[in-house]
């Protein structure tokens, strides 16, 4: 499996980065995203409209700049998209449109919107009998506070939604915190939860790949030191 | 009347569901009625139970894999609580739904202001490219059902236990019900509210047209039939289409008179009929208004 070096995904990061300052939920993204699309999801740019492919749907739509640097140094789009980001004439906005840009599977921006999608791209699949591909949904720890995220967690939950994961980055950044740690909040519903380093690649491979196949799963990937 | 436009929907959506893409989506509402389509297809009759948020998200993400969704509730709980995730999770990732409304404006009087929904078909008129159906009658929901199902955008049927006497199938376009000449004031009346419109011209010299389908507005057959006097009356906000009209007709001369049910919240019970001739909707009422209009 093609692998995305640091070094690769940094030139690509320089190009929308242009001289701006990123916070540091771009840098704590980067990690998650390239175990994703290095190790586990099942995506290529030639299987965009594989029915069969695995779904990656980012949610916390500001993270955005990682994730155009990494479809663009994986081949889904052109290198040259990157220097425009946000431009009149750019298709990459300061939040994804799943229109405008290849490999993008929702438009996010407004936070608490992909679980919701994702719950039901998951049981679209299941309802077509496709049991091979899975479906990743990433949030951040303070857009668990949209109260939409509840409602998919409760009922993904209760219907033993085998085929969706919740990654959520934990960059400490929910205003109110999430006391007893935010897999609680999954493992209550009935999710089995790994909570792990989030630069930690190969806790990070292995958190992802853990999922049992009966009931839905979340990784909790904590990153503290921001950047 | 021997059955409700609720149960000419679960009729028709049982018989769509044999379409393996066809997918309900439900929020607890009419879930009892669904249970023998639940039974017969467990994965595509889903209640997400109270959660009227997931519930649309959910139809978003069935669309994504090529599902076709119905989504159902009360009108008030479909359309007004989970608006954004109208406008985002169908609109902005490009797929659609059909959405189908109970309650009407205020089918269920007694409940008081939070079940009353008379803002949802202008709601989803700040949206584009909705389809907009308010059958009149039980009769007609099931072919607005099957066509909105079987295409690809988004509709939004808005069913009601106010119906009139007769059924008008095939009324999406403006389909004159009296006729009363060149140059007569034309009353278009949308769904349910027919009956006391026609009642209320009888001996009046007014053209009465009917629509079904107020999105897209026929607006070909509006510039046929108006003269310089146009009355709207629509079951929900009053105003609703009054963009439609004045744009329709922008190069000529016109009045227009347009009713519905007023925007205040009255914070009174009793029955639908009460609330209709409070908003001035009964036969008597709008006999008032045409004629104040009109002299």
């Amino acid at each position: 499996m093609t692998t995305t070096t640091a070094t690769d995904l940094g030139a690509f990061l320089n190009r929308v980065r242009a001289g701006r300052e990123f916070g540091a939920n771009v840098y704590s993204t980067l990690d998650v995203l390239q175990v994703l699309y290095d190790r586990v999801l099942r995506i290529t740019p030639a299987t965009l409209d594989d029915p069969d492919r695995d779904r990656f749907l980012l949610s916390k739509g500001h993270a955005v700049a990682g994730y155009y640097a990494l479809l663009a140094a994986r081949g889904f789009l052109p290198a040259e998209w990157l220097d425009d980001q946000g431009g009149p004439a750019s298709r990459l906005g300061d939040h994804p449109d799943r229109t405008l840009v290849p490999g993008v599977e929702i438009g996010s921006g407004s936070l608490g919107h992909g679980l919701g999608l994702g719950v039901g791209t998951a049981l679209g699949l299941r309802s077509q009998g496709r049991t091979g591909p899975r479906v990743y949904v990433l949030l951040g720890d303070a857009e668990l506070d949209e109260g939409s995220n509840h409602e998919a967690i409760a009922y993904a939950g209760a219907t033993g939604l085998g085929n969706l994961t919740a990654i959520l980055l934990d960059n400490r950044s929910a205003t109110y915190g999430w006391p007893g740690g935010a897999a609680s909040r999954f493992t209550v519903n009935g999710w089995s939860a790994a909570t792990v380093d989030g630069r930690d690649h190969d806790a990070l491979h292995a958190a992802l790949t853990g999922h049992d196949g009966h009931r839905p799963h979340a990784v909790v990937a904590v990153v503290t030191d921001g950047e | 009347m021997s059955s409700t436009m609720r149960d000419a929907f679960v009729t028709s959506t049982e018989e769509v569901l044999a379409d393996p893409r066809t997918t309900v989506v439900l929020a607890d509402i009419s879930a009892a009625a669904f249970e023998p389509a639940a039974a017969r297809y467990p994965d595509r009759v889903i209640n997400v139970g109270i959660r009227e948020q997931l519930m649309i998200g959910v139809a978003g993400g069935l669309a994504l894999t090529g599902q076709r969704p119905i989504v159902h509730s009360y009108a008030p709980f479909l359309v007004e609580r989970a608006y954004e995730q109208i406008k985002l999770d169908l609109d902005h990732q490009d797929v659609g739904a059909v959405l189908v409304g109970i309650g009407g404006s205020y089918d269920r009087a007694a409940a008081g202001r939070t079940h009353l929904g008379p803002a949802d078909v202008a709601l989803l008129d700040t949206l584009d490219g909705w389809t907009v159906h308010v059958p009149g009658h039980p009769d007609e929901v099931r072919p607005l059902l099957r066509d909105a199902v079987c295409g690809q955008d988004s509709a939004y049927l808005r069913l009601s236990v106010q119906a009139n006497t007769q059924a008008h199938p095939q009324a999406g376009d403006l389909h004159v019900v009296r006729d009363a000449g060149p140059g007569a004031p034309l009353l278009v009346a949308v769904g349910p509210v027919l009956d006391a419109a026609v009642e209320a011209t009888a001996d009046r010299p007014v053209t009465v047209a009917y629509t079904h389908r107020p999105r897209p507005f026929d607006t070909a057959g509006l510039r046929a039939l108006a003269g310089t006097e146009v009355i709207l009356v629509e079951p929900y906000l009053a105003g609703t289409s009054t963009r439609v009209v004045s744009e329709t007709l922008a190069d000529r001369p016109h009045r227009l008179l347009a009713l519905g049910v007023g925007r205040g919240d009255l914070r009174r019970y009793g029955s639908a009929e009460d609330h209709e001739r409070w908003h001035g909707l009964d036969a008597a009422g709008l006999r008032r208004s045409v004629d104040a209009f009109l002299t």
